[in-house]
């Protein structure tokens, strides 16, 4: 269905009260969160303040103790914490998981292939393939190498690639700075940025960058112990005492 | 892709036409014993390799699905002398509900803690089929052959051939999800289960189906050896060895490869019956156990491995 790339006109989506987390640990309190058409968003955040069981509640891999998931495609609404990952993977959702979680016995082209495993986006492969060795060249020269054997920048980008085998309509990435330097960091932050524009995506990114998540960002969610304590612009978060006090040193 | 099937094809009716043609030429009848005892392990291993190899889910129940297949064939010729392609196709399907039952039970445990589930539902099968009055309990039971018909001289010949198209069933079924997406799948789940989840692969259904395949392949390995012992006991029906072996050689061949359990399943097979002939069925464990050392230590990707790493260093060379 989605082979055919109708042209979507709206996807939201939207987190309400949202509680979950992992035996008698909490890991998020009352979270709410909207990500609209075609904006990028940032949740932000330091270690351990419920990011990833955030993105995970999104993708169907944490079940939420209370709370709702739901997101709207043209006017259907879907209710993601009662749905598998392979069926928000239908829906065209997309998740580029911390620490980037790759195949590491397999190839990169069987890591791409993999990427595209569900039904309608099989069908693509071909030209997804094509979009993604264009994105990342190094992808392509590298093709046959094992993905465990890449460097971590190159393991980032054949992560985002992976997701983007499925030709999403909204992508979470989780934390994609981790263990990359500077340099790297600011290059894939600036390319999620240019995928994102290029395809139309809905982007909703976790990053403990303030200073680097927030150049592509239109609005930033930070969030303390699992809790939400500021929504904003990004640029109102500049000003922001919290976000000043967490992120940019300064004393309040 | 089709050269491959065709050639494949081509082999596997060629393997048939000499085991039948053995039937006609080969007098000692030693040869089919062992080479029965052999097919059957080919069976189990590539069985085995679908779930334990393909998704890396390390099976110890083995001998649980063979044991159902030899039971429920000592059951069906007990209660209704049901031919042979019967009690094969039956227990087929009981090995294929047992490996959703145990699938459902135990695949949402992970590594070493799957591997010890499926040990207890050994136990559990065969302490219930020990305590099963009407299948002869712990003292066993004994079952007639009915006379054996025409192309075949004796009836172990026939069973080395009905083995001998459960082997070529199991090979093609294995070769055909080792190319699908069904195979895909699994190879990502075993890779990292959570980044296979991320992408869409429905894990659990797939590791269901590859437990309900491995396990009804195994049942069906199992139902010809009632015929084959015309005898059946829980203690040898359920013993752990068979578990260890056909672990044991599929890992020495190489789970990454449909061929790599054929191999491992021939060359520790025809090892073992040597040994049993030469010096002493007990030989063979202790042989077992020091080549699974020797291949985990010097080839972790077992016989396919060598090969793989032997073609790769070539290319680059």
């Amino acid at each position: 269905m989605r082979g055919c790339r109708r042209p979507i006109l709206a996807l939201s989506l939207a987190i309400r009260d949202l509680d979950a987390g992992y035996g008698a640990v909490k890991a998020l309190r009352g979270v709410s969160l909207d990500v609209a058409t075609g904006e990028t968003v940032a949740l932000l955040g330091t270690n351990g303040n419920g990011k990833s069981t955030l993105m995970k509640c999104i993708m169907g891999l944490v079940r939420p103790w209370r709370g709702s998931v739901s997101l709207t495609i043209d006017g259907a609404t879907h209710d993601l914490a009662r749905m598998s990952p392979e069926a928000i993977v239908d829906l065209g959702v997309a998740l580029v998981p911390e620490g980037r979680r790759l195949f590491p016995r397999l190839t990169v082209s069987e890591n791409l292939m993999l990427g595209a495993f569900r039904r309608a986006a099989r069908r693509d492969i071909a030209r997804n393939l094509a979009l993604a060795f264009d994105a990342f060249p190094v992808l392509k020269e590298r093709a046959g190498q094992l993905a465990g054997t890449m460097s971590g920048g190159q393991q980032q980008m054949l992560a985002i690639a992976r997701a983007m085998m499925s030709s999403p309509r909204l992508l979470l990435i989780d934390e994609p700075s981790v263990g990359l330097s500077p340099l790297l960091v600011s290059q894939m932050i600036t390319k999620i940025g240019e995928l994102g524009e290029r395809f139309d995506l809905t982007v909703l990114m976790a990053e403990q960058n303030f200073n680097q998540a927030v150049r592509i960002a239109d609005r930033g969610y930070i969030i303390v112990h699992g809790e939400i304590v500021v929504a904003a612009n990004v640029d109102e978060l500049h000003g922001n005492d919290i976000v000043k006090r967490l992120y940019l040193g300064g004393s309040v | 892709m089709k050269r491959n099937a065709i050639a494949f094809w081509g082999f596997a009716l060629l393997f048939l036409a000499a085991i039948l043609l053995s039937a006609q030429f080969v007098a000692n009848e030693y040869w089919f014993f062992a080479g029965y005892v052999i097919l059957q392990f080919i069976v189990l291993s590539v069985a085995w390799s679908i779930l334990g190899g393909y998704a890396g889910y390390v099976n110890f129940g083995t001998s649980a699905f063979f044991g159902v297949g030899v039971y429920t064939a000592v059951f069906l010729v007990s209660a209704i002398g049901a031919p042979l392609a019967l009690q094969i196709a039956v227990a087929a399907i009981v090995g294929a509900v047992m490996g959703f039952a145990v699938g459902l039970l135990t695949l949402r445990m992970q590594g070493i803690f799957f591997s010890i589930a499926t040990i207890a539902v050994t136990i559990v099968v065969e302490t219930t089929v020990t305590n099963w009055r009407s299948l002869g309990g712990a003292a066993g039971i004994q079952i007639q052959r009915p006379p054996v018909t025409a192309p075949f001289h004796s009836y172990v010949q026939m069973l080395v051939f009905v083995q001998a198209l459960l082997v070529v069933l199991s090979v093609a079924i294995s070769r055909y999800i080792q190319n699908s997406w069904i195979g895909r799948g699994l190879q990502a789940l075993r890779d990292d289960e959570l980044a296979a989840e991320c992408t869409g692969v429905p894990t659990l259904r797939l590791k269901m189906t590859a437990c309900v395949i491995s396990g009804a392949l195994m049942c069906a390995a199992g139902a010809p050896g009632a015929m084959y012992l015309q005898y059946a006991d829980p203690a040898s029906a359920f013993n752990l060895n068979y578990s260890v072996s056909v672990l044991a050689m599929a890992l020495i061949g190489g789970t990454a490869h449909w061929i790599g359990p054929v191999i491992g399943a021939i060359l520790l097979g025809v090892t073992q019956q040597l040994l049993t002939v030469t010096i002493s069925s007990e030989v063979n464990v202790l042989v077992l156990g020091v080549m699974l050392v020797l291949f985990v230590v010097g080839a972790p990707e077992g016989i396919i491995g060598l090969f793989r790493k032997g073609r790769r260093s070539e290319g680059k060379a």
